[in-house]
């Protein structure tokens, strides 16, 4: 099980699917950003395990993978900073009373 | 006395069970991020979910990027997450309804993903080798220092722009309260 890709691929695909559940269905903007670091890190899983299992991608799917966390900090910075600035505005941390743009 | 090969009676390798016991407790705790009321216990448990997937990354034969997992996720990432909840909570955000109305169709839609990657994945041939194939530090850093250090230049540039970008965003304007 622990030696075969396609358990790894699998278990990186519920993890993505837990992340979109969390991303369509919670109301807080902190939730969703959570949810999407869930599913950065569900790619950087199937990264890693294409690295780890096909010879032809050996340390290339480290380096990627790397790349990949440095990116999701900065990601993480910039929308929680977004999400503290529009709060300071709204007063509220829920996505569906941010409708300024609707009208 | 020796450590049998397989856990007894059942026969399941160790590495297989520790698998198995990684992978349920980074799925449980990533269902308890999604679902939880509580959000700060959502953090938390997010918490728990990177570090077994940084234990997962060991199992691969990754252990630099785990340790990069540990540092940067529950380090840095999970402490800023943190932050950003106290500084957004009112008192009444909890007690409200947490979930869109859409939250029907959107688990119906992610379990619809889920098996859709799943069936993929079973009926590919990706052309895999048994076991995971270990990668050391040594030739990591010598395949990131030499092939890859344009995009690890970028990357940090990247870093530097976010961190000025995070501060621009987030800084007071004067007169504001918060």
């Amino acid at each position: 099980m622990s030696h075969s890709l396609d358990a790894y691929l699998i278990l990186a695909g519920i993890l993505f699917s837990i992340g979109t559940f969390g991303f369509l269905a919670r109301r807080n903007a902190i939730s969703m950003l959570m949810s999407i670091e869930l599913m950065l890190n569900a790619v950087n899983l199937t990264i890693l395990a294409f690295g780890a299992f096909i010879p032809a991608l050996k340390v290339q799917g480290s380096v990627i993978a790397l790349i990949v966390l440095a990116v999701a900090a900065a990601e993480a910075t910039v929308g929680l900073s977004i999400v503290i600035a529009i709060y300071r505005n709204k007063k509220t941390p829920l996505v569906d009373e941010y409708d300024t743009m609707r009208d | 006395m020796a450590i049998p090969d397989a856990l007894p009676f059942i026969n399941l390798r160790w590495d297989d069970l520790l698998f198995l016991i990684l992978s349920g407790v980074m799925v449980g705790s990533a269902l308890l991020v999604v679902t939880l009321r509580d959000i700060i216990r959502c953090g938390l448990a997010m918490m728990v979910s990177f570090a077994a997937l940084a234990g997962l990354y060991v199992e691969i034969g990754a252990p630099l990027v785990a340790a990069a997992q540990v540092l940067v996720y529950i380090g840095a990432i999970s402490v800023l997450v943190l932050f950003a909840i106290m500084l957004t909570q009112t008192k009444a955000a909890p007690a409200r309804l947490v979930f869109q109305t859409q939250a029907l169709p959107a688990a119906i839609a992610a379990g619809v993903l889920a098996v859709l990657i799943a069936l993929t994945v079973g009926a590919t041939n990706w052309n895999a080798v048994s076991a995971p194939i270990r990668t050391g530090t040594a030739i990591l850093a010598k395949v990131l220092f030499d092939q890859f250090v344009l995009p690890f230049e970028i990357v940090s540039v990247l870093l530097l722009a976010a961190v000025i970008g995070g501060i621009f965003l987030a800084k007071r304007e004067a007169g504001d309260s918060i």
